[in-house]
Parts: structure tokens; C-alpha cells; sequence
């Protein structure tokens, strides 16, 4: 039953872009599509989706690249702090996840405006890269805390020096938390919405969620395309949902529970 | 034990700091000091003058920022109770062991990983007046008889709650499975050799064991629940007549749409002092056993 | 050459003094026992001379020169940590030429030296295998292994054998004492255990609270302890201590206890008419009688600890253990008479020796 609510919306949304312009519009609706990929034809078309895409692939891969590279630094000091400070340190960390987008968003496009990064990749990714940190680095600092320090004194005694023990012991042995923030990352990026659609206001720059929120048909709304392009936009994550979802819920209820 | 200079550790750390400072601190201290000047952008000649508390005074007189501020209060209320709610009998269904257990779970996610923008749309999809689902469901092919949902100020928020539950209830579920799962199975048997029924175990054992997850989902929630934008800027633009105007939507449209930099920086500030307040509660009640817990 | 002076070591964390003052010499190729109970400051001795942590005050000294500004690669020592240590994402191969990798040796220099060392520690078999598919036993050799294969100047070990059941603990200890004698490195071995320590130590260093307070061979240590912990520390079951006086008979000097006197033998010292404590060990004492001393104790227990048998009693008040021959039997409750050699005591004053 649980299912049938989570799913069932969805699933007819998405098969709508399946269908022949009448089925869409057609009472009673019909339920199963006819399997025509017109919408997907016009939404690349007309409606450029492919480009939309592309945007997203790159704001949210650069997003979690530099996210993770920051993150596994910060994440690796807290983790070897005297409490106190990791404590101080998470703490600053924790508040800067809970504050509204609005009360940044205003100055930080003043700001992007007055370097003339508006409209441009690194314009998002930077603020997307500052709202991920928080719960990355919280994910991370966990994972790193559980590797015994004893390992990288070994290494340190053995010759490495200590980027290098991060780099060749911490980071092989932490995999799974890299991999659990980089998807929560990844994922936050791509579906971020209020930035992206304020900084990026050139069409050719906007990722997809500002794609499909601002879709204009000529006469009514084009709901078989905006349909096609939710079914591109959500596929891989989905799937990547589907094939992590026990990585992602631990990354949830350590970004939470643990308590 | 091993400790490397506090330099190295630091340096490590600057990166973060200087990109949360840049990005984050700093703006919202701007926008405090923005909130104390008039600014419309596009009219550059007015030099932003220094107008004191002058926009708060007007915030507080401004009946629609009244109405925002109430809509949002509903929106949050409604939201969150049902969210934790429906979240615990979720999280206590997930909870049985059962066959196909994985896959409920991850289906029960697919809510939460869909871009809220792409969940607006699905939901005006369904909602809509001439052929959406909702109304084929409850009326048929009775065409007169469709409610036009989104455009009728007593239908509209509640369209936007449903949305709002639809997608995050899975992952209030989610974290309240995360307390679940830490109940020993023990207690439960040791209940069920003592007679107790289902009712009795979940008042006498659950319940008591679980309040910390359910604080801190509720909290959560909350506070994210404040933040709401994406949905009511695709579903209803706020409308009709301000009847899904939220906080955030409000300011951005007398920021950006407006122009009034200044005012709409009194009306974020306003915001994030709500959020603040929360924040602090939440530090507060469950902060400390976190970060000791985890520490 | 590898012989290692440290001079006046001092380290606080926080507001605790975990190591004060200490001082010691290590001659090279000797292998020097860091001997104390959980908590006096071994461990974090061995980090500083690792260069894992600095100290706040006071010179590490190898070969005479001042090592207190390198690292712990560029001190070219190597380590065996209590734990083991081992990289578990890498296999037993990778772990001991991990440090060589780190100092650039050719594959076939290293490949040649893994080999050598799991030869010598038996562990060829175990080349391809993972950490975690190692018993405890095998662990501790590769931990060794990692350690030897660098031919270091020194060897700092941590209590490397304290994770291992006793027998495995006995057999590694006769093989460490052999590796000793064939590779002839400095050794650095902290332990808790005063059996590892007498047996495996060429000098002994007793601490206690970050102090040091005994430097000897383990035969000093044990015949000529410098004060009254040593003395009980060392040595199983423990030593024997009265609290008395010291008084003069005549021309003869006796130690009053309120239970009893003992006539000392031959004491140099001007200590009549205080307070001192006399210990003398279980082996030392005798049952029967003799005209030096007559004591009456009752047994309140025997133990039979395979090798060797206990009476515990009673001397008036005080406790009293005494090793017993094996083929008499003594029952609880029976009155035994025991003999003391005077030469056998030793005397401390406010908990130093005096004789």
C-alpha cells in the first residue's frame, strides 16, 4: 500500500511521456501508454532537454568533485582534533545546514554579479559546494573517526609522510563514506532548484530543474514534453537510488540519528 | 597519542572555512546589513540610503507578509505532523522483517531522491482541472464536476501539503527507522513472553525508546518545512490570492521580482531568525547527545 | 651504531605530567626493557622516541647527535604496535614492503627482502593473504616482519606480545630473544609484564607515573631493588614487607615490628630508632627453626601453582607468603615455625633503600 502511494503518482506522470498528444489529455486517461517517444523527439527538439542536461552533469559532477576533495580534508582534521575542537568544529558545521537559502541568496547574486560569475558553471557550483559541505564533511568526519590512529602512525614509522597516510591508508579504508557522500552530494546538486534558478538565468547555462519549472508551451502546457524530460532528469537517479539505497539511508541517519 | 602540528590540521581546514565564510557567513551577515538600507535594484541613482529599522516597522505592518507568515506556519504544522506521523508507520512497517523488505525500502526512497521541482510538476500534472488523475478518481467522467485544485485559495495549500508529504515522508521514515533499529530485539521478546500484546509493546517499549528519533525528526522537519520554495513556485506561484505565499517565496518575490533588495533582505532576515530560534532548540534538546554520541 | 641517550624527557597532556624527567642511556645493540604498570608512561615514552609526538622538554640523542627535529620516517626506526597495525586494505605482502615502497627500493630489492623476513619469521605461506585472515599469532609476525624487513638502526616495540594466550606468548619470546642475538639491533621493548621483562631484557627500566625509578640489569632489579614499588613490582609473588623499627641491643642492631623482631646481620647505618620497612622475598624464607630467627606463623591458605607451591599466613598481624617444598603438606590452621636470612633482607627507609 505504502508502495502503491510512493509510486503510483509517479509512474503515471512519467508514462505520460510515452503517449500520443491526445492521450495525455484524454478523460477517461488512459493508463497505459502507447509507448510513442514523440514527446521525447520534441523535448530535445524543441525543446533543447539535451542541453539542460548537459549543464547538470556538469554543475553536479564539479559540485561533487570539489565537495569531496574539501570535505575529505576538513572531514580528516575534525576527525583527528582533540575533542574539544572536533566538538566546535561540527557544531559550526551543523548550523550552517539548518539556515534558509533567501538569506544568502540575495547577497551571494550581489556578490556573483559584482565578479561577473552570474551565469556561469563555477557561479553555481561554489554556493552548491558550500550548502553540500556541511553534511559531507559531518559523513566523512564519522568514517574517518572510526579508522584507529594507530594505522597512520604505522604509516607515518614506516615512511610516509601525512597527506600521505591520508591518501594511501585513510582514504582506501574509507570508500564506503566517500562513496555515501558523494552520492548525497551529487544528488542534492542535481535537484537544487532556488540557486540555480536565480544565478543562472541564460538558457543555455540552466540546469534541469530550473528547465522543467520554467517550461513554456505556446498555447497550454506542454505536459508530454515536460514529462519526457522529468523521465531523463530522474532515470539515473532512480537507478542510482535503486542500487545504493542502503549507502544513502546510512548516510541519512548519520547526517541525523546516531544519537 | 600522535598529534600533528595544529597548523597542519588548520590548514586542512581553511579551504572549508574560507568557502562556508564566502558563501555562507558572509552573506548572511550582509544580508542583516541590507535589511537596514532601501534598495531597489534597477534604480541605481537612489544610492541606497541607510533607512535604520525602517523595513522591519514596515514588515511588521505588512498584512501580506502577516498572511505569508500564517500560511507558512499551516504549511509547516500540517506538514510535519503528518510527515512524522505517517514516518513511523512507515519506518515501524519497514521494520518487520518481511520478504521484499529491500525493496520497499528502496521504492519508499524514490520520493525523497526526485527533484522537487519534477514532483511540483507531476502534482499539477494530477491536480489539473481538465484531465487530471485526482479529479478522473474521485468524480469519473463526470467533467463538470472537477475541482479546479490548484486555482481555488481553499484547495491550493492543501495541494502543496500533499506534495510536501509525498515526497519527505520516506525520509522522516528513514530516520526514524535509524532509532528503530537500535531497540534490542530482546526487550520485544522478553514483552512477548510477559504477555504483552502489540499495543502494549509499542506504548511500554517503542515508544518510550524512540522519542529521541522522533524529536529529531521532528525538528528536522520542521525546520526544513520553513524553507519550502520549490514546490509552491512551480505549483502555484504563490497563489491564488497569497493563499500558498511562503515565507521564502514571499521574499524572493520582493527581491528578485520586485526588486526590493532592501526589504526583502528584512523579510530573510525575519526568516532565519525563525530558523535560528529552532536551531537553537534543536542544538539544544538533542545537539550534545549527537556530537557525544558520535565523538 | 645505534646507541640512544635520553635526556631529561618531559610530556604533559593537558594538565597531567605523564613523563617527568626522565633520563636513560641505550648502548648499541642492547635490548633495554621499559618496565611499569598500565598508565606510568611507556608508551608515550616510545612515541616520543618514534618522533610520533613531541616532547615539551628535555634531548633525544642517537649516535650522539640530536634527533629531536626529525621525523619519524627520517629517524629510520621502526615500530610494533600493541595493536599490530596492519594495513588491512593491503595484502601481508604489501604491509612488509610497504616502508621500503616508501623509501624508494626497486621491485626486486624488495621482493628480495620479503622474502628474506618471511622466511625468518616463518611466514611465506602467509604472502597473499589479508589481515583479517590471519590468526592473532600470525598477525604479530607480520607486524615483526614490517618492522624487520627495513633493517632499521632501532627496534621500538609496545608491548607486542600482550594480545597473544600465554603459551603463544612463551614460544614468541624465545624466538624474539633468539632474533636478538642474530640480528644484534638496538631494542626498545615496552612491557607491563616483569616475566617478559626479566627474561627478555639486557637492561631493565622500571617507571612509574612518567618516573623512572630503577635503571639495572634484571638481576639488579630483582636482587638489589632501588626502593619499595620496585621491589614489590617485580617478582611473583610479591615481596614480603614489615613495617618496624629499628633498634639497638647491645651492640646489635634489631628490627621491632609490634609482632615481632628480627636480628639484622650486618647493618652500617645510623638508622636506630626509625622507621623502616624490611622486605624479604618468599623464596627466601625457610621453615623450621634456627638460632637466628624464631617465627611462629599460621597458614591461612596454600596455593599449588604448578611449578612452585605458596603458603600464605599470618605472622601476628601481618601477611606472609613463603615458597614451600613441593612433597610437605601444611594445613590451614597449623602453626609453622620459618627461618629468615639476614642477608636475604632488604631494608628501605621512606620507601628507599638503605640496605
Amino acid at each position: 500500500m505504502a508502495v502503491a502511494f510512493s509510486l503510483v503518482p509517479f509512474f503515471l506522470f512519467v508514462s505520460s511521456a510515452f503517449k500520443t498528444q491526445t492521450q495525455v489529455t484524454a478523460i477517461p486517461p488512459t493508463l497505459w501508454p502507447s509507448f510513442s517517444l514523440d514527446f521525447f523527439h520534441s523535448a530535445i527538439v524543441q525543446y533543447r532537454i539535451l542541453g539542460y542536461l548537459l549543464n547538470s552533469v556538469i554543475v553536479a559532477g564539479a559540485t561533487t568533485f570539489v565537495t569531496l576533495f574539501l570535505a575529505t580534508l576538513a572531514g580528516y582534521a575534525l576527525a583527528r582534533l582533540p575533542r574539544s575542537w572536533a566538538y566546535f568544529g561540527l557544531l559550526v558545521i551543523l548550523a550552517c545546514a539548518m539556515f534558509p537559502q533567501i538569506a544568502i541568496v540575495g547577497p551571494v547574486w550581489r556578490f556573483l554579479r559584482l565578479i561577473g560569475w552570474l551565469n556561469t558553471y563555477q557561479g553555481l557550483v561554489l554556493p552548491y559546494v558550500a550548502l553540500t559541505l556541511p553534511l559531507a564533511v559531518w559523513i566523512l568526519a564519522l568514517f574517518f573517526r572510526e579508522i584507529p590512529a594507530e594505522l597512520e602512525a604505522a604509516a607515518l614509522v614506516d615512511g610516509c609522510s601525512r597527506i600521505g597516510a591520508l591518501v594511501r591508508i585513510i582514504l582506501p579504508l574509507s570508500a564506503p563514506g566517500l562513496f555515501t557522500a558523494a552520492i548525497l552530494t551529487f544528488i542534492y546538486a542535481w535537484n537544487e532548484f532556488f540557486l540555480a534558478l536565480l544565478i543562472i538565468t541564460d538558457p543555455l547555462r540552466q540546469t534541469m530543474p530550473v528547465g522543467i519549472a520554467l517550461f513554456q508551451g505556446e498555447h497550454t502546457v506542454p505536459w508530454g514534453e515536460i514529462a519526457a524530460a522529468s523521465f531523463i532528469t530522474t532515470a539515473p537517479l532512480v537507478a542510482m537510488v535503486l542500487l545504493f539505497q542502503r549507502r544513502i539511508i546510512t548516510g541519512l541517519s548519520a547526517g541525523a540519528i546516531k544519537g | 597519542m600522535i598529534h600533528a602540528d595544529r597548523k597542519f590540521y588548520l590548514a586542512l581546514l581553511a579551504p572549508t572555512i574560507l568557502v562556508l565564510l564566502v558563501f555562507i557567513a558572509a552573506p548572511i551577515a550582509q544580508s542583516v546589513v541590507l535589511s537596514f538600507h532601501r534598495i531597489i535594484v534597477g534604480l541605481p541613482q537612489l544610492q541606497n540610503p541607510f533607512i535604520g529599522i525602517e523595513n522591519y516597522q514596515e514588515l511588521l505592518h505588512d498584512s501580506v507578509a502577516r498572511h505569508s507568515f500564517l500560511v507558512t506556519f499551516v504549511f509547516v504544522s500540517v506538514t510535519t505532523f503528518c510527515e512524522v506521523f505517517l514516518g513511523l508507520l512507515l519506518a515501524l512497517l519497514i521494520n518487520h522483517r518481511f520478504p521484499g523488505r529491500g525493496s520497499l525500502r528502496a521504492c519508499v526512497l524514490v520520493p525523497w531522491a526526485i527533484p522537487t521541482v519534477v514532483s511540483a510538476q507531476m502534482w499539477r500534472f494530477l491536480f489539473n482541472d481538465s484531465y487530471g488523475l485526482i479529479n478522473y478518481t474521485l468524480f469519473g467522467n463526470e467533467v463538470s464536476q472537477y475541482v479546479a485544485w490548484l486555482a481555488k485559495p481553499g484547495t491550493a495549500l492543501f495541494t502543496i501539503i500533499l506534495a510536501d508529504v509525498w515526497k519527505t515522508t520516506s525520509f522522516a521514515a528513514l530516520l526514524i527507522l535509524a532509532g528503530l533499529q537500535i531497540i534490542p530485539d530482546e526487550l520485544y521478546e522478553a514483552a512477548r513472553v510477559d504477555g504483552a500484546g502489540i499495543w502494549r509493546r509499542f506504548r511500554h517499549i517503542t515508544w518510550p525508546l524512540i522519542r529521541p528519533a522522533l524529536l529529531i525528526a521532528l525538528l528536522f522537519r520542521t525546520i526544513d518545512a520553513f524553507r519550502v520554495f520549490d514546490l509552491a513556485f512551480v505549483m502555484t506561484q504563490g497563489g491564488p490570492a497569497d493563499a500558498t505565499n511562503v515565507l521564502q517565496l514571499y521574499g524572493y518575490k520582493k527581491m528578485f521580482v520586485e526588486g526590493w533588495m532592501g526589504y526583502g533582505s528584512a523579510i530573510s532576515v525575519g526568516v532565519f531568525i525563525i530558523i535560528l530560534i529552532l536551531a537553537v532548540i534543536y542544538v539544544r534538546m538533542v545537539g550534545r547527545r549527537v556530537l557525544e554520541a558520535n565523538l | 651504531m645505534a646507541f640512544l641517550i635520553l635526556k631529561n624527557i618531559s610530556k604533559r597532556f593537558g594538565g597531567v605530567p605523564a613523563l617527568s624527567n626522565v633520563s636513560l642511556r641505550v648502548e648499541d645493540g642492547e635490548f633495554c626493557v621499559l618496565l611499569g604498570p598500565s598508565g606510568c608512561g611507556k608508551s608515550t615514552l616510545l612515541n616520543i622516541v618514534a618522533g610520533l609526538s613531541p616532547q615539551d622538554r628535555g634531548t633525544i640523542l642517537l649516535d650522539g647527535e640530536s634527533i629531536d627535529h626529525l621525523s619519524p620516517r627520517e629517524r629510520d626506526m621502526a615500530m610494533v604496535f600493541q595493536s599490530y597495525a596492519l594495513y588491512p586494505h593491503m595484502t601481508v605482502a604489501q604491509n612488509l614492503s610497504f616502508g621500503l615502497r616508501m623509501r624508494g627500493f626497486s621491485k626486486e630489492e624488495m621482493s628480495l627482502k620479503v622474502q628474506e623476513t618471511a622466511r625468518l619469521l616463518q611466514i611465506e605461506h602467509l604472502l597473499d593473504r589479508k589481515p583479517r585472515q590471519l590468526s592473532g599469532g600470525q598477525r604479530q609476525r607480520v607486524a615483526m616482519g614490517r618492522a624487520l624487513v627495513r633493517r632499521p638502526t632501532i627496534f621500538l616495540l609496545d608491548e607486542p606480545l600482550s594480545n597473544l594466550d600465554a603459551q603463544l606468548r612463551m614460544s614468541v619470546r624465545l624466538e624474539l630473544k633468539s632474533l636478538h642475538r642474530q640480528i644484534a639491533t638496538t631494542i626498545l621493548y615496552v612491557t607491563h609484564d616483569q616475566i617478559e621483562a626479566m627474561t627478555l631484557g639486557e637492561k631493565v627500566v622500571v617507571l612509574r607515573d612518567g618516573r623512572v625509578h630503577q635503571i639495572g640489569t634484571p638481576d639488579t632489579i630483582y636482587n638489589r631493588p632501588a626502593d619499595t614499588f620496585v621491589a614489590t613490582f617485580v617478582g611473583s609473588p610479591m615481596m614480603n614487607l614489615f613495617q618496624g623499627k629499628i633498634v639497638c641491643e647491645g651492640n646489635a642492631f634489631k628490627f621491632r615490628s609490634p609482632d615481632f623482631s628480627l636480628a639484622l646481620g650486618e647493618v652500617t647505618l645510623d638508622m636506630e630508632d626509625r622507621e623502616v620497612e624490611v622486605g624479604i622475598r618468599p623464596e627466601d624464607i625457610a621453615f623450621g627453626e634456627s638460632e637466628a630467627v624464631r617465627l611462629r606463623a599460621m597458614v591461612e591458605m596454600v596455593s599449588n601453582v604448578g611449578t612452585n607451591k605458596y603458603v600464605h599466613a599470618k605472622l601476628g598481624k601481618n601477611a606472609i607468603t613463603v615458597q614451600a617444598p613441593k612433597d610437605v603438606s601444611y594445613n590451614v590452621g597449623e602453626s609453622v615455625a620459618l627461618a629468615m636470612d639476614p642477608s636475604k633482607f632488604h631494608i628501605f627507609h621512606e620507601g628507599k633503600r638503605i640496605g
